[in-house]
Parts: C-alpha cells; sequence; structure tokens
C-alpha cells in the first residue's frame, strides 16, 4: 500500500457556514502541502478554491493558509502521511474554502471610482 | 442580471499586469500626466515572472570594465540568429540601460564592488554584462523598488485580483478592456483611452515550466481578439538546468544557473560522464554552453538512455568546498539543507523547463500594437530576442518596453485629450456650453461628470457575455483539462518537434477546446476556481494553437525551434510567422512576412 496524506480541508463560502471535507491523496516525500491540494483540485474536485501563484519559488505568498492551526505557506510546508487539517487564515476575511482575502486595502478594487 | 452586478472604472491609461514591464509603464504614463490604472490577475508586483527573477539583469554599464550598447546588441543579435527586430533589440540594449541605471537610483540595490557595478559573465555575452542583487533575490528586489516607486507616484491606482478578459474595440479603436473581480466575480468594466498588455509569457502551457499560474498566454488571447498581430509563436525557450530531482519545497527549478555562474559546476550523465562535447559543446565546468545547445545535448543524452534516473542530467558541485559555497550563496546553502541537499555530497538532476517566449504581440518601437490605442510591453512582446534569448535580456526588456510603452500611451491620450476638448470646444461655442468645455480637461472625467456613474458601452457588455453561464458539461474537470493540455505540449511541442507530433498535439489541443468550449454552468462567485480555469483554458487553448500551427510551418531548425525531421538553418526562413485571429467565427491565420530590414526602422 502506498502511504497516503488526508487533507482535512475548510471548506464553503460566506454567508453560509463553512465545513470539513476530507480528501486522501497519495503522498510522496518531498511533496508541498499547494501540491497535495492541486492534487485534490486536477483528481477529485475543481471546485476547491485556492489561492497562489509561483508554486515553488516562494516569491507570491499568496497561498497563506492554517496548517493544523499554524500560518504557514502551503508552498513550503511539507505534505506529512497523516491527517492535516487546511483552514484559510483567521485574521483576515473568508473568501471562499480556504482562500481569505489578503489584497492590501490600497490595491483592492474600490466600489465605483474614476481615477 | 450581468449588467447590475457590472463595476465600471474609468482612466486614460488601463496597464494589465503588474511585473517590471507594468510597472515601468505605469510610472511612466503617470510622471508624463496620465491618470493610469494598474491592474493584475493576483497582487501587484508579485504574481509574475518579474518576482521570480533570480539572476541577472542584462546591460552596457560599463562597469568595471568598458561596454557599450553595441556590443550588447551584437550579441542580442547574434543569439537571435537573425530574426531579432533589429530596431527593438537596439531599444533593449539602450533605453534597458537607461532604467537599470533609474533602479539604481530608486535604490534596487545591484550587487558592488567598491563603488562600480560588479556584473557577471552569463552564456552568450561577450564580456560581463549582468548585474544582480544578492543572494538570488534580483526579481524580488526589482519587484519591490517598483512597487515602491509606483506607489510614489501621483495619478496611479493600482488593483490587484481583476482579470482582464478582453480588450474592447469602438470603431477600430480600444476603449479599455473588460475582466472579472476574483474576490466577487463580478464583471467589471474599464473604460481608458489607452491599453498597455503587460500581462507575461506563456510557458505555463507546458508541464514542466518554470511559470507562476498567471502565465498561460492571457497578453496573446487578449491581442489577437483584440485584432492585434503575434509574431515568432513557435520560439519557447527552455531553460535547460530547471530542477528534477529530488523534490525541493520553497526554491525556484530555475536557481541552478546562479549557481553556474558563480561556481561553474559540471553537468553528467547517467554515467557520471561529461557529454556535451557530443554535441558540439564544450562547456567544461566554467558554464559556457547556450540555453539551446545544453537542451539538445541533454535531450538527446536522455534519449540515448544515457540520462539520470529520473530523465536528466547530473550537475555536480563536487569541486566546491562548503566555504567557497556559504561565500556565493549564503542562506541559500541553508535551505538548501533544509531540503536534504548537500552540493558537496550529492549531485542534483536537472532537465529543461519551459522558460520564457521569444515570439509575441508585433509591435513598433513605440509599443504600439497598430490597433489605435492599444500597446504591450515586456515578455508579451516579440521580436527583440528573435529565435533565442540571452539570460539578462528579459528584465532588460521588460524595463525598456514598459518605459517606452508608458510614454507612448501618454503622449497617444494626450493627443485624444487634445482632438477631444476641441470637439468639445467647438461644440461649446455652438451650443454656448462653458461647463463641457471646461470638463474636457480630463478625458477621465468627461463621462462621469456627465453621468454619475459611467455606463458600459454596447461593445464592453457584448464581450462580458463570456462571463455569462453556459453549459459546460458537468463530467469537465476543469483543473484536469488543464493538467492535459500542459502534457499535450510538453510532449507534442516541446523543444525537439516533429511535423507528426505537431499535427497530433494540434488535434489534441483542439479536443480539449471542444470539451471546454461552453462556459461552466453557474454565474461567477466569488474566487470562483472553475471560472478561472474556465478562462485560463479559453487562452491557453487558443495561444497553444498558435504556438502549434507556426511550429508545424516553420520547416527547418533555428534557436529555439527544432525541428528534427528539418535539421538545420535554412535561409528561405530568415521571416517571422504571424499569427492573426481574423473572421466570424474567428479563425487563426498564418502569414509569412519578412524581417524588418533597414527601409521599416
Ligand atoms: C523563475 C524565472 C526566473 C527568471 N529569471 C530571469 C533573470 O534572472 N533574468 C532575466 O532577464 N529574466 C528572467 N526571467 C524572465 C523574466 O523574469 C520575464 O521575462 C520578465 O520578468 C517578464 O516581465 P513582464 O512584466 O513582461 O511579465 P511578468 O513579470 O510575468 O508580469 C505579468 C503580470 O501580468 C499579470 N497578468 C497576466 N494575465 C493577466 C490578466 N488577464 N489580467 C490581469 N493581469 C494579468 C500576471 O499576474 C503578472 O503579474 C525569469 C523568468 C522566470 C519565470
Ligand atoms: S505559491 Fe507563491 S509563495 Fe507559495
Amino acid at each position: 500500500m502506498k502511504p497516503v496524506a488526508t487533507l482535512t480541508v475548510w471548506r464553503g463560502a460566506p454567508p453560509q457556514e463553512g465545513h470539513y471535507e476530507s480528501y486522501p491523496v497519495p503522498f510522496e516525500p518531498g511533496q508541498s502541502v499547494l501540491d497535495g491540494l492541486r492534487h485534490v483540485r486536477a483528481h477529485v474536485d475543481p471546485t476547491l478554491a485556492l489561492r497562489y501563484s509561483c508554486i515553488n519559488a516562494n516569491a507570491c505568498k499568496e497561498c497563506m493558509v492554517l496548517v493544523d492551526g499554524k500560518t504557514v505557506y502551503g508552498c513550503t510546508t511539507r505534505l506529512e502521511a497523516r491527517e492535516m487539517r487546511i483552514e484559510p487564515l483567521r485574521n483576515k476575511d473568508w473568501v471562499r474554502d480556504v482562500v481569505s482575502e489578503i489584497a492590501p486595502p490600497d490595491e483592492r478594487l474600490p466600489d465605483h471610482q474614476s481615477a | 442580471m450581468l449588467q447590475e452586478m457590472t463595476r465600471t472604472l474609468q482612466t486614460d491609461v488601463l496597464v494589465i499586469g503588474a511585473g517590471g514591464a507594468g510597472m515601468y509603464a505605469a510610472i511612466e504614463a503617470a510622471r508624463r500626466g496620465a491618470q493610469v490604472i494598474l491592474a493584475d490577475r493576483g497582487l501587484i508586483g508579485r504574481s509574475g515572472a518579474t518576482v521570480m527573477a533570480q539572476m541577472t539583469v542584462a546591460a552596457a554599464t560599463a562597469e568595471p570594465a568598458a561596454d557599450s550598447v553595441e556590443n550588447h546588441l551584437a550579441d542580442t543579435l547574434r543569439a537571435g540568429r537573425g530574426l531579432c527586430e533589429p530596431e527593438l533589440s537596439k531599444l533593449l540594449c539602450e533605453e534597458g540601460l537607461a532604467c537599470v541605471r533609474e533602479m539604481d537610483a530608486w535604490g534596487v540595490g545591484w550587487a558592488r564592488q567598491g563603488e562600480q557595478f560588479s556584473p557577471i559573465m552569463a552564456p552568450g555575452h561577450d564580456r560581463a554584462r549582468c548585474v544582480y542583487v544578492d543572494f538570488l533575490n534580483t526579481g524580488p528586489a526589482v519587484s519591490r523598488t517598483l512597487r515602491t516607486q509606483v506607489i510614489r507616484t501621483p495619478g496611479v491606482m493600482r488593483v490587484g485580483d481583476l482579470c482582464l478578459t478582453d480588450v474592447v474595440i469602438e470603431q477600430g479603436r480600444c476603449t479599455g478592456a473588460v475582466g472579472l473581480h476574483l474576490p466577487s466575480g463580478d464583471p467589471i468594466v474599464v473604460q481608458a483611452h489607452a491599453v498597455v498588455l503587460a500581462c507575461g509569457g506563456l510557458t505555463r502551457l507546458y508541464a514542466r515550466n518554470s511559470a507562476s499560474a498567471n502565465m498561460g498566454g492571457d497578453a496573446y488571447a487578449l491581442a489577437l481578439r483584440a485584432g492585434a498581430r503575434l509574431i515568432d509563436m513557435e520560439f519557447v525557450q527552455f531553460f535547460p538546468i530547471g530542477h528534477l530531482a529530488p523534490r525541493m519545497i520553497g526554491m525556484d527549478p530555475i536557481m541552478w544557473d546562479p549557481f553556474r555562474y558563480k561556481l561553474g559546476g559540471r553537468l553528467l550523465n547517467g554515467k557520471m560522464e561529461e557529454f556535451t562535447h557530443r554535441y558540439g559543446a564544450v562547456d567544461d565546468g566554467r558554464y559556457t554552453i547556450t540555453r539551446d545547445q545544453a537542451t539538445y545535448a541533454i535531450t538527446k543524452e536522455v534519449e540515448a538512455g544515457r540520462g539520470s534516473p529520473h530523465g536528466g542530467a547530473w550537475l555536480s558541485f563536487a569541486h566546491c568546498s562548503p566555504e567557497q559555497l556559504k561565500e556565493a550563496f549564503g542562506p541559500v546553502i541553508g535551505r538548501l539543507a533544509k531540503n536534504g541537499i548537500d552540493l558537496t555530497k550529492t549531485p542534483i538532476e536537472v532537465a529543461p523547463i519551459a522558460h520564457y517566449h521569444m515570439g509575441g504581440i508585433a509591435v513598433d518601437t513605440a509599443m504600439s500594437t497598430g490597433v489605435p490605442g492599444l500597446y504591450a510591453a515586456g515578455e508579451a512582446v516579440g521580436g527583440a530576442n528573435g529565435a533565442n534569448r540571452l539570460s539578462g535580456n528579459a528584465i532588460t526588456e521588460a524595463f525598456a518596453f514598459g518605459r517606452r510603452a508608458g510614454a507612448s500611451a501618454a503622449a497617444y491620450v494626450a493627443n485624444v485629450a487634445n482632438v477631444a476638448s476641441a470637439a468639445s470646444a467647438a461644440s461649446a461655442a455652438s451650443a454656448a456650453s462653458a461647463a463641457s468645455a471646461a470638463s474636457a480637461a480630463s478625458v477621465a472625467n468627461v463621462a462621469a461628470s456627465a453621468s454619475g456613474a459611467p455606463e458600459p458601452s454596447a461593445a464592453a457588455r457584448a464581450l462580458l457575455g463570456t462571463l455569462s453561464p453556459g453549459s459546460l458539461a458537468a463530467t469537465v474537470n476543469t483543473a484536469a483539462e488543464i493538467e492535459l493540455l500542459q502534457q499535450v505540449m510538453a510532449r507534442h511541442v516541446g523543444p525537439f518537434r516533429t511535423g507528426q507530433g505537431l499535427r497530433e498535439g494540434l488535434a489534441q489541443i483542439r479536443e480539449i477546446a471542444a470539451r471546454v468550449r461552453a462556459a461552466p454552468a453557474h454565474r461567477p462567485q466569488a474566487f470562483d476556481p472553475e471560472w478561472i480555469d474556465w478562462l485560463d483554458l479559453r487562452t491557453m487553448t487558443l495561444v497553444a494553437e498558435a504556438v502549434t500551427l507556426a511550429a508545424i510551418e516553420r520547416t527547418e531548425s533555428r534557436g529555439a525551434h527544432q525541428r528534427e525531421d528539418y535539421p538545420g538553418l535554412d535561409d528561405t526562413w530568415l521571416r517571422h510567422l504571424q499569427v492573426r485571429l481574423p473572421g466570424t467565427p474567428a479563425q487563426l491565420t498564418l502569414e509569412s512576412i519578412p524581417v524588418a530590414s533597414k527601409e521599416a526602422a
């Protein structure tokens, strides 16, 4: 039997309440949590919302999530062959699934404005 | 229904993409008096290639040793193997140099020895010409510096998380763009007199790449649908020594290049033998081999059954002491250790990965696409690097072309404003309406002051139809379709091509396109991953087809385009292939056009 990592992921979007869903993903040493979440999208459920750009370089800093309650970058946290709990950041507005509003306030779209 | 949620913004110049090219364009347009919206589908200055660059920026600073723009230009043209548009290459070298100095004044922190820059030697350059920021920090430093400068420049509004999906054309002129605001799922109209396409390249089309998730070729699709032309789409640069194994996190896969610049390093096959000389390229652990030669040598060695375990080559730094490594790369060595890599003990595996796109939007030296009001800059543009790009030239290109595009867009807007204000002055005279003449001073405010919230035009509303729910089959996994497309491109449209493979690839691309033709069945929601994938597939299938069609047509091997069934240069092919998207229903067309000769320059 190949080892498996089980990602227990916060799902849903406001105004609804969220809930957890678990996804087993094949585990290969060296992979990141982001690798695991992307695997879920491509093989199980494409509606899982994630946020990331650079994937490897750890340059965009868009992939911040809570893993087992700790704030980390999804792309630099190693996937482990056990259950891991993935949630959106608590101190930011929740957008969908594990995505929260992370853009600096003055770089967000204003409601109505001409520049 | 769509219309109710539609939000409209207005500006003089809309810059799409906030990488090196887009940020420079925004700064320059605003310095010249234009109001600017700088929009990015990710975060400002964080989401494209610029922030990921770890290596160097080429410019003839003539520090510490003599150099000149002419020298830099000669190397650039030589690497481009006859397909550079010489005037664009010249602009890259000349204006790029001015930008590198301006960046220095803005505090980017190019590495220095004493007072002077300490540039390094990179393959294809005839001397040490490539400035950088330690340690592996060029891209982050460049992005941070430009973003700070954008913030300091009055007149630029930054909008992140806004994915523009189509440029609006009315009466043959560009009047803005429409798109999707990702955090809300709302359709957006940006009314602008000029648009700069600075949305980067297309390397996400390939399975193994150095790209971010935002590099699926949006600039090319936006340009094609707006009626602009693309050239040299078949020229995708593969970076020969992309990291292959062991799996490494928090490090960019192209990081071994700076290691080779500073420390040499030996390329070895699966039997631990040096091999590049078998393919006519001497390397000797000094890193003089060019990108296309190294890609060729590694690929052929793997084909011959002499690859490393994961299907690449070994790269060994066993000749370096721990002290040498620490001195050259400081904290990076600790990050490697966390990944279980000790370069003094074990080599790593490398293989070619899609890295940069030489081709792109056809522009003149003002960065005009030929569609009035539509400009392009950065990797999105084709022509400056011909069939192969030198290391370090891409960021220089982003700076130079961004600055030029910003200046041109501002000048164009001022001109439109004059025309508008002349027209409204005339109407003011006849209708004695002083108020309208006064407000015409700033074109951007005309519509707003006339009617409060501006109304999207019919053309903009029609384009927003793309965001209406469709009938995409529930069985289609959009994320899987993207991965499939990437595999098809890697297998059939990679660095080494055959007519048969390319045609097979084309058929498979078209099958994917057919499967995802209809939009998702629901309205776009807040941060809607299926919609984002679907918009990416809309772009990526179109751009993949453009690359493949051009690769089929070019029956020779030149620079980054290598046809195994047509080896060698064929000088009847000293021409560009130009791609357009005319007609209803729109279809890609190919046409071969001459490389601009002196008379055009
Ligand atoms: C890992 C890596 C390392 C590199 N290292 C070097 C190096 O050392 N030296 C060198 O010269 N070159 C290097 N290159 C190449 C160079 O970085 C790029 O060619 C250059 O930075 C491109 O700049 P740009 O502004 O044109 O595009 P980018 O920096 O890619 O910016 C484009 C922006 O457009 C945004 N965007 C895309 N589509 C849309 C849309 N539809 N709506 C809104 N926004 C959109 C993206 O999110 C992105 O932020 C490297 C490339 C990579 C990938
Ligand atoms: S994906 Fe870019 S920092 Fe994690």
